[in-house]
């Protein structure tokens, strides 16, 4: 059985129908791929599911499912969400914001706590009492990661971790999600730069004009 | 005044700047979280005061102070749970005539549970003498106080800076929606801020006792001095509460200790106005994030087709024959209704299109009402002057206030306009000599010719008729135009170069002059005028008017000022504690029809 099962999902934003009937599957531990164009509903999907935006559909994580439940809820669940954008909490040092995200370990799960994220994300450790509004954009996205990894997710949805970012982040950033995937993590991961996790990807799924179809 | 003195006046400002921050750091902190002015602050402010005397005999006095403080932070905790709670996602202006509901219920608690007299509090045993300092007595109450304000304020900085509790509350003020998909319940923290901040205004109200009585004014007293603190140190903003606290307790203590009490308020208004040109945000504010998925673009206001026109005119002629058909009271009834409806018409003109929420309409309304009554009394000037030269005091009035305003957005413009009107109040209150204090002014009355009152009906209908009707018209004339996409869109209507603020500065100047009308009338038609005219109750009843009837909709805010007169005056003669009624249904309303009334009929039959 998929971890993640989306079913029928539609939303959109007030009256702007964005996305029409989204069926996808996350099984246990893997990784797949979500592309599509500029406005083809990638991260409004991400956002659908994880509660943020009003939406209909029939979706499951695990055995629950996520109709009815809140950000909070769906989020202690264990489905974490990497938004595109990052939204740090620019007033909180990069330690407070990992303290924001943790929560308790999961049963059959290493538990992800400081040292070990600082070990998947080390410019992050010289930086520990930086307040987010003085990080760079990699760097920020880097705590947007580990921010979401305290609080030991099963799968994480990770909206477009290689934009906007230097070469050689965007190397050190799909270290990192190889590193997630080793460690057993399920990612759903939105990607316009296909070459980027097309080499992690287990499967990937193409989204146009708000409708999903396999790769 | 000599070095002794002016160190006594100093101290003095320390203290006053004690429960200032108390008040004010609770309303920050509340704010910077869940987005909403609680206007009910003061009144859990007073709640302590009133529950301290009242316990103080039983209990004793330090014992009183810590019960008042819990008890007003269950209460507010109470409150966050039953009613706002329900109110995070409704738009802002809802949210502020929910908590303005709360103020009136909790005043008419008081009311009729410890009477409408000022209670004298206890004084602290062991602070009950004074020291002297320099030469000087000095309460040696309010040194201790001097000394409790930085050790809040220190007590608070460490909960929010390390504990995780403090931790996710600041991670919440800065984005919610971001900490609830990392896993916060936001309800707890939510209820916790508020319990927290109804704490703090608790004991700062139960400090106070000592100093001053528990009386049913101090709420709304308490609300626009924190107000002024919380705006001066910036929204959100707990190490600028206490910093602004300090700047205005000092204020105050010096206008005071040089005799000028009178002018505390305006001096302080001052203060913020200074500030508010120069840092937008306060002192130590930063600029507030657009709130999120707030802006819905509505659609353009109804316009008066033939079908309407006729039925308008209709309406007119049925007015024209009233006084055939009803009585006296009927007709002053009726006069009421006319006058405010063009008080709600005119606030909505600057509210819906200009996207300008005024927080103190009534000062125009008052000023307009002040300026015809000293007109006729002062300077002896014939009815038809005083009625035509009375708005002009009400448009100097909205176009000082108006200034500022236009130069704000959202919390920070209702906080200012409402400190103004606060200000107007206050003079209108203290100056006696000129405006009659708390009493008033009375034998407002007009010419012989307009002496009866269906002939003052027929003025108030012929001149309330035009002003609104002129109204409307300037909302489909290129000002409305603009005005509207000033509040839409302003950085594109000053691309294609509208000057959006003066846009809006004249909108408001019109407003003002327009609710000045509606004063002048309604001065001649009572004969009499008090401070009430321009008190804070009156500006929110004009934003219940225009929420009522419906802030998106042409006609709407004129029939919510029909309904929301004749409501009143039926409560009124009902219900001994009408005040309370009114909050209760204005808070049925508000939870019921979280879109408004008008947004609930829109949605409920375009589909």
């Amino acid at each position: 059985m998929a971890l993640l099962e989306v079913r029928g999902l539609s939303a959109g934003y007030g009256r702007a129908r964005v996305l029409f009937d989204v069926e996808l599957e996350l099984g246990a531990g893997e990784v797949v791929m979500l592309t599509g164009r500029n406005g083809a509903g990638k991260s409004t999907t991400l956002k659908a599911i994880m509660g943020l935006i009003a939406r209909e559909g029939d979706l499951r994580f695990g055995a629950t499912p996520l109709g009815r439940l809140e950000a909070f809820e769906i989020a202690r669940l264990g489905l974490g969400y990497v938004p595109e954008d990052r939204r740090i909490f620019t007033a909180l040092t990069v330690a407070e914001n990992l303290q924001v995200g943790r929560r308790a370990p999961r049963p059959g799960l290493p538990a992800w706590d400081e040292a070990r994220v600082f070990a998947l994300f080390a410019p992050l450790a010289a930086m520990k009492e930086r307040p987010g509004a003085r990080m760079s954009g990699g760097e920020q996205k880097m705590l947007a990661i580990a921010r979401t990894l305290m609080g030991n997710p099963r799968a994480v949805l990770l909206d477009e971790p290689s934009e906007g970012l230097a070469p050689l982040v965007v190397r050190q950033m799909a270290a990192a999600l190889a590193e997630l995937k080793r460690a057993g993590v399920s990612v759903l991961v939105c990607e316009q730069n296909a070459q980027f996790a097309a080499r992690l990807a287990d499967r990937a799924y193409v989204i146009e004009r708000g409708t999903v179809r396999p790769a | 005044m000599s070095g002794s003195a002016l160190l006594l006046q100093f101290l003095n400002g320390l203290a006053g700047a004690n429960s200032l921050f108390l008040v004010a750091a609770g309303l920050s902190l509340i704010f910077g979280v869940s987005r909403i002015v609680n206007f009910a602050h003061g009144s859990l402010y007073m709640l302590g005061m009133y529950v301290a005397v009242w316990l103080a005999p039983a209990t004793g006095f330090w014992a009183a102070v810590l019960l008042a403080a819990l008890i007003v932070a269950a209460t507010g905790a109470l409150v966050e749970i039953g009613v706002l709670r329900r109110l995070y996602q409704a738009p802002e202006l809802l949210q502020l005539l929910a908590t303005f509901a709360l103020v009136l219920i909790v005043r008419d608690f008081a009311l009729w549970a410890w009477g409408p007299q000022d209670m004298l509090g206890p004084r602290a045993p062991g602070f009950g003498d004074a020291v002297f300092i320099a030469g000087a007595a000095f309460p040696r109450y309010d040194l201790l106080l001097i000394a409790l304000g930085p050790l809040v304020f220190v007590l608070l900085h460490a909960l929010l800076t390390r504990t995780r509790w403090g931790t996710l509350v600041r991670a919440a003020t800065e984005d919610r929606e971001m900490a609830a998909a990392l896993g916060v319940n936001q309800r707890w923290l939510f209820t916790g801020i508020f319990g927290l901040g109804a704490l703090l205004a608790g004991a700062g109200g139960a400090l106070a006792v000592p100093r001053e009585p528990a009386s049913l004014a101090v709420d709304l007293a308490a609300i626009s001095d924190a107000f002024v603190v919380v705006v001066v140190g910036g929204l959100g903003s707990v190490p600028g509460a206490f910093l602004a606290a300090l700047v205005i307790g000092e204020v105050k203590a010096f206008c005071i200790g040089y005799g000028y009490s009178e002018i505390t308020l305006a001096v302080e208004f001052i203060v913020m106005a200074v500030v508010l040109v120069l840092r937008p945000w306060g002192l130590l504010g930063k600029p507030l994030p657009a709130p999120r998925g707030a802006a819905a673009v509505e659609p353009p206001l109804g316009r008066i087709d033939r079908k309407a026109a006729l039925a308008l005119a209709c309406l007119a002629a049925l007015l024209a024959g009233l006084p055939l058909a009803g009585d006296e009271y009927t007709l002053v009834l009726a006069t009421d209704i006319l006058v405010f409806a063009l008080f709600a018409v005119s606030l909505h003109f600057i509210m819906g299109p200009g996207g300008l929420a005024s927080f103190g309409h009534a000062a125009y309304l008052g000023l307009g009402a002040y300026g015809a009554a000293l007109l006729l009394l002062r300077a002896h000037a014939p009815t038809e002057a005083a009625l035509a030269l009375a708005p002009l005091l009400a448009l100097g009035g909205a176009a000082l206030c108006g200034w500022f305003a236009v130069r704000l957005a959202g919390v920070y413009l209702a906080m200012l306009t409402l400190a103004f009107a606060q200000i107007v109040w206050s003079i209108a209150f203290q100056w006696d000599s000129v405006t009659g204090g708390s009493n008033g002014l009375i034998g407002v009355w007009p010419a012989p010719w307009l002496a009866s009152k269906s002939a003052y009906y027929y003025l108030a209908l012929l001149v309330c008729g035009i002003g609104i009707a002129l109204l409307w018209r300037a909302l489909g004339a290129p000002l409305g135009y603009t005005l509207r996409a000033g509040r839409d869109a302003p950085l594109r209507a000053d691309a294609i170069g509208i000057d959006v603020r003066r846009v809006q500065w004249i909108g408001f100047a019109i407003a003002g002059t327009f609710a000045g009308i509606a004063g002048a009338l309604y001065a001649f038609s009572k004969g009499s005028i008090s401070p009430e005219t321009l008190s804070v109750p009156r500006s929110v009843d004009a934003l219940v008017m225009v929420l009522l009837g419906g802030v998106q909709t042409l006609t709407g805010p004129a029939w919510g000022a029909v309904l929301f007169v004749w409501l009143q005056d039926e409560l009124a003669r009902e219900v001994e504690y009408w005040r309370a009624a009114i909050g209760a249904v204005v808070l049925a309303l508000v939870l019921v029809f979280p879109r408004g009334l008008a947004g609930y009929l829109k949605e409920r039959f375009a589909r």
